[in-house]
């Protein structure tokens, strides 16, 4: 079990639902909440709507439009100012945003925003890839997820879970302890490998998180995969949406709004439960956006921009199921509707959720790098 | 041992060929383009990778490439090698021996084009597909597993798992066989008949005539057959990418991951293992070369 005194907590659980206060928690009473959904506040900056209408195009890159409903999110976009939105490769990491802004850059259809991971923005200010903007709500944004000069902020966050196939397996496991069970062989699965996708990365992290270790340390993770992988109980194939649909790989370890995507989406054909493990800090992921310094459609970019940050854009996130970044201050002023707050896992883990910086992630990449393929062995 | 007459005959005949006036600009339009391609595609990234392994933040520095000798890289690359040589090795034995067996006069008639057309089929059938082709008949809750179950045989009991070096192996198995009997079979039926005939009535068995007849002539496209298996394996990405995710660590799947990834960015890294198998990959054809120019002797044309 985890032994963090509070005062090492960081102030990012601010951002969690209630985690503002006790008080917050019970100020979800039905009435406070649930105005009309298409009620939410969007830009309001006219001049900005109207130069980014001029422009009437918009590069992004790299939404995967069943990834926290991005879908929806253009689509919207689109509508509420005819602006025609190009999405490139959907389904690019991280760094090919940065590599594609590098190599288009000067071309029309060079990324106007990115979509990427903190160290990876971290890489793109270092890099002089990105332009300063701050949207209206900027105040709104957890400080410590942005950047105070406006180069990149936090759209969104999850935290670990376990999406579990009902069909293959009846009784789901609870906690990380759950999952060494012999009845779990050859059924738990990572997101792709955590030496190169952030999902089974976190993943580890996640599990170090539950068995003694901490942020700044991820060993006990990788242990605990050592001692899942000695039981046979690791499958080490790499997880898809299609293999957890299908039962191939029936509990895949993956972000939260992942996992309820997909058991949204294949409502009725076959269940698939999230489930929050106990036994530890849930770990916590955010995404950042950016605007590209060379960015083709400035204005396009900022009113995208305004929008996802809106209230209205932090609840099209919420639909699909990911935390959007204002997620506390829109609840403490009761602007995110019963009807979703419903649908989304219990708020209390959210509450305890952990985000790593950027020292503790390159210390738990220098580590995993050294000894996952040395210590887990299938 | 006497150089035989054919070579020194076919090396005479190389001297001097006679060219159709012209033909030299007509053969210039035809393989221009195809030199321009390889500059471009082959030899500009080539370098490209060289500069980019060898600079740092300030100028020149010898660190990515060093950083090739730390424990975990070593290990990707002794896996990789381990893993194509000894999956070339069971496509060239089994490949080989089935292509054999198809030739051989008394084969029964459809079964060569059955299985030609197969394996123009499985040789290309490769990567994410292949991979859950395999987990869905032989992973821990495959098929063929259950299957062997219920027979009471625990497959995973037996120290088998797919997702190790030797389930790596059975399914690489999957493309390389196929891929050895399409090289392989031109190079049989080059065999003439007559060489048999005549060792035959000289009095040699059939083990004599393959020891000292067939063999050596086969020797070459063997030799370039395994070096092209070889070259297949260790460059192949998506099959181990989707079957083990990094557990078994491969130099593709390492490049992925500083190149492409979510969790590193390294690009210089990427650049220096990539040098790394491209001077795998000289050395190989080097021992070929040098493999190729004794077993050559027999076969000057």
């Amino acid at each position: 079990m985890t032994s963090r005194s509070r005062d090492t907590r960081r102030s990012f659980l601010k951002l969690t639902a209630g985690a503002a206060g006790a008080s917050l928690g019970s100020a979800l009473i039905p009435g406070f909440v649930g105005q009309a959904f298409a009620a939410a506040a969007t830009p309001a900056d006219k001049a900005l709507i109207a130069a980014a209408k001029a422009e009437g195009k918009l590069n992004v890159i790299a939404l995967p439009p069943d990834w926290a409903n991005y879908g929806q999110m253009i689509a919207e976009f689109s509508k509420l100012y005819g602006i025609h939105v190009n999405s490139a490769s959907p389904d690019a990491s991280s760094a090919q945003e940065l590599q594609a802004i590098k190599s288009l850059k000067g071309q029309s259809r060079g990324p106007d925003v990115v979509d990427v991971g903190p160290s990876f923005a971290l890489a793109g200010v270092q890099e002089g890839l990105f332009q300063p903007y701050k949207v209206a709500t900027w105040a709104s944004i957890p400080d410590n997820m942005k950047d105070a000069g406006g180069l990149w902020w936090g759209d969104y966050f999850g935290v670990i879970s376990l999406g579990v196939n009902r069909k293959v397996v009846k009784n789901p496991p609870k906690s990380w302890a759950d999952l060494l069970k012999p009845e779990y062989k050859g059924m738990v699965t990572l997101n792709g490998s955590p030496l190169g996708a952030a999902a089974a990365f976190s993943g580890v992290y996640a599990a170090a998180l539950a068995n003694g270790g901490s942020l700044d340390n991820i060993e006990p993770g990788i242990e605990f995969f050592a001692k899942l992988a000695k039981a046979g109980n690791f499958n080490p194939s790499d997880a898809t949406s299609a293999s957890l649909v299908s039962g191939q790989t029936p509990i895949v370890v993956n972000w939260d709004y992942l996992n309820l995507a997909d058991g949204q989406k294949n409502k009725g054909m076959v269940d698939i439960e999230t489930v929050l493990p106990t036994g530890g800090h849930p770990l916590g992921g955010f995404y950042c956006q950016a605007i590209s310094k060379f960015a083709p459609n400035l204005k396009a970019a900022q009113l995208w921009e305004e929008f996802l940050m809106s209230d209205a854009g932090q609840l099209i996130y919420l639909e699909g199921f990911a935390h959007p970044a204002r997620f506390s201050d829109m609840v403490a002023r009761g602007v995110v509707p019963k009807a979703l707050l419903d649908k989304l896992p219990p708020a209390e883990p959210y509450k305890q959720a952990q985000f790593p910086n950027k020292e503790q992630t390159e210390k738990a990449k220098a580590t995993l790098q050294a000894n996952w393929a040395k210590m887990v062995h299938v | 041992m006497q150089r035989p007459a054919m070579e020194q005959a076919g090396s005479a005949a190389g001297t001097q060929p006679v060219r159709p006036r012209g033909g030299h600009w007509g053969a210039m339009i035809f393989i221009g383009p195809f030199l321009l391609y390889v500059a471009v595609f082959l030899l500009l990234p080539t370098l490209r990778l060289f500069s980019q392994a060898f600079s740092g933040d300030h100028g020149l520095t010898l660190q990515y490439v060093e950083a090739l000798g730390q424990p975990q890289t070593v290990k990707a690359f002794i896996n990789s090698i381990v893993l194509s040589a000894v999956s070339a090795a069971v496509g060239l034995i089994v490949g080989g021996l089935v292509a054999y067996f198809l030739l051989r006069p008394q084969a029964p008639r459809g079964l060569r084009s059955l299985v030609t057309s197969f394996s123009a089929v499985a040789a290309n059938f490769a990567g994410v597909p292949l991979a859950f082709a395999f987990i869905a008949t032989l992973g821990s809750l495959g098929m063929v597993t259950l299957w062997l179950k219920n027979l009471g045989i625990d497959l995973y009991g037996t120290g088998f798992s797919l997702y190790s070096m030797s389930g790596l192996i059975v399914v690489y198995a999957y493309f390389q066989v196929p891929l050895m009997i399409i090289v392989i079979i031109p190079a049989i039926e080059g065999l003439r008949r007559e060489w048999r005939e005549a060792s035959e009535s000289l009095g040699a068995g059939s083990w004599t005539y393959w020891r000292h007849v067939g063999l050596p002539i086969l020797l070459p496209s063997l030799l370039s057959a395994y070096l092209l298996l070889f070259g297949n394996a260790f460059s192949a990405y998506a099959t181990p990418y989707a079957l083990t995710s990094g557990i078994i660590s491969l130099v593709p799947i390492e490049i992925s991951n500083v190149l492409s990834g979510n969790v590193m960015l390294a690009p210089q890294t990427g650049a220096a293992l990539a040098l790394g198998m491209i001077v795998v990959m000289v050395g190989v054809m080097l021992l070929y070369a040098l493999a190729a120019r004794r077993a050559g002797r027999w076969s000057g044309k």
